[in-house]
């Protein structure tokens, strides 16, 4: 199959998922097991990431201002813009592209091939629409809370690493933070509103390669494979896309 | 009663059926047995519209599955129940969520409702105090006996059955084979039974038929299976040297 001939069964199969599911309340209960499965499992790895990239940030930053015009506050505001612009929203949405993505590609490509997605299909039920809306809307809704404590988290870290290092006061990375809080308070939205498009994409394309795997256990770990790779590519690039129609 | 007419099947170039009619009786036991690759599978997977056909129709009681849109497919669905070879039993449910999932998703039934007829399709196929488990924490046969107890769950009409006996061995297939037949008849079912195993084709089958080469070869019952004369049918069924001597004691005697 080429490139367009995937894109076009990928908006296919996106029609079945919106489909009206087959019961409320077992959509709902799906939701939340989702929710569980997907997000809240999440945090406690993009916890630890945050804390040392945002270590990682300030100590870099600070090894790199060699002019003494520059205020030592400024290591906090850098610190704070990178982590809320590119680090947070993009790299932990990459991150949860490999770890989601896999574990969504490998679960749903496992049914395939136990001819699990067959039995529910027999028995009438989308299947499609019962597998991956639940995990579809779990990952886009609640992505951006997960980038939230990834930004505080990195936040958190920087100030620890400066601190520690001597580098700078809290006080003065406080006032770095806090810095044209107001005039740049619109790059939060930008970034929130990103990780919406990033989740909607990890998962309906972990969901895609999962549904077409054909074969045994081997394809699985294929389509899991692809699934990463793919849902890296995409994620970048509407992140390229996003950035030029917002910011520029 | 299951009806299929002028059923054409391919895959990009390499056709796999061709013509092929058959009727499917209700009440009784129907089996589809061939060689590997000729076709039975994807019969089976035609006539519960896993896959398209390219041309013929299949019939449900007189009603066009084949013509039908989504939404009318799913109400007929809702009236077959279906065996896998390898169970395809829901791996993140238990043994009792698994048989009260097709429950739950088409009726309107409590808790309570469900779990009761669970246990009641549990006890049907010999599976007592195992609702707890998970499809992995049972046997090969227990896992067989579960699908057969999910397929029932919603009263179907009509039961399809692929290869229920590989993997197991010949006492357990010889339960399968013989809660397959009870069922049949006790729910009056139209079954459809893809196999290859001999045991279960002279035990259960009611209604034969040979696919060879993509096409309907032959058709018959278990009686006429022993004194058929149909060289492809003779190779198949009666490949060992064994099962030639046994055909000609039963064809004397």
């Amino acid at each position: 199959m080429n490139l367009f001939e995937h894109i076009g069964r990928y908006f296919i199969m996106l029609r079945s998922v919106f489909s009206k599911p087959e019961k409320g309340k077992v959509f709902r209960k799906m939701f939340f097991t989702e929710i569980d499965a997907i997000v809240i499992s999440s945090i406690p790895l993009v916890a630890f990431l945050s804390i040392f990239m945002g270590g990682v940030i300030s100590l870099q930053t600070a090894a790199n201002m060699d002019s003494p015009l520059l205020p030592a506050y400024t290591i906090g505001y850098i610190t704070r813009s990178s982590t809320i612009l590119e680090f947070s929203p993009t790299i932990i949405s990459l991150i949860l592209a490999g770890k989601v993505g896999s574990n969504i590609a490998s679960e749903i490509g496992t049914m395939r091939v136990t001819e699990q997605i067959d039995a529910l299909e027999i028995m009438g039920v989308n299947s499609i629409g019962y597998l991956m809306l639940p995990k579809i809307l779990a990952m886009t809704f609640f992505l951006p809370f997960i980038i939230i404590i990834s930004m505080v988290l990195s936040l958190v870290g920087g100030w620890i690493a400066g601190v520690q290092s001597g580098l700078f006061s809290t006080e003065t990375y406080l006032v770095g933070i806090r810095y044209a809080w107001y005039e740049e308070a619109g790059n939060l939205f930008y970034s929130l509103g990103k990780t919406l498009v990033f989740g909607f994409l990890i998962t309906s394309i972990a969901c895609y390669y999962g549904y077409y795997t054909k074969g045994g256990s081997l394809e699985v770990g294929r389509s899991s494979t692809k699934a990463v790779v793919a849902a890296s590519v995409a994620l970048l690039l509407a992140n390229y896309i996003i950035t030029q129609l917002v910011l520029v | 009663m299951i009806e299929v007419k002028d059923i054409c099947k391919s895959f990009g170039d390499t056709q796999i059926l061709y013509d092929v009619s058959a009727t499917f009786m209700e009440g009784q036991v129907n089996l589809i047995i061939g060689a590997s690759g000729q076709g039975k599978s994807v019969l089976t997977k035609c006539i519960v519209g896993l896959h398209e056909v390219d041309t013929g129709s299949v019939l449900y009681d007189g009603r066009d599955f084949s013509a039908m849109n989504r939404k009318q497919r799913i109400e007929v669905r809702k009236e077959i129940g279906m065996l896998f070879q390898g169970s395809a039993l829901f791996d993140s449910l238990t043994v009792e969520e698994n048989i009260m999932f097709p429950l739950k998703m088409f009726t309107d039934m409590t808790k309570e409702e469900m779990r009761e007829r669970a246990n009641v399709c549990l006890k049907r196929v010999d599976i007592i105090d195992k609702n707890g488990l998970y499809p992995a924490e049972t046997s090969g046969g227990m896992q067989k006996r579960i699908a057969i107890a999910r397929a029932i769950a919603m009263n179907p009409k009509y039961l399809f059955c692929d290869e229920p006996n590989s993997g197991l061995d010949p006492k357990t297939s010889i339960v399968i084979d013989n809660l397959i037949k009870e069922i049949t008849y006790e729910y009056n079912m139209t079954t459809v039974v893809i196999t290859h195993d001999m045991n279960s084709v002279m035990e259960i089958g009611d209604h034969i038929i040979f696919i060879n080469e993509g096409k309907k070869w032959w058709q018959g019952d278990n009686k006429e299976i022993i004194k058929t004369e149909n060289k492809e049918v003779v190779e198949f069924v009666y490949a060992s040297q064994f099962m030639q001597n046994l055909r000609q004691k039963l064809i004397n005697n």
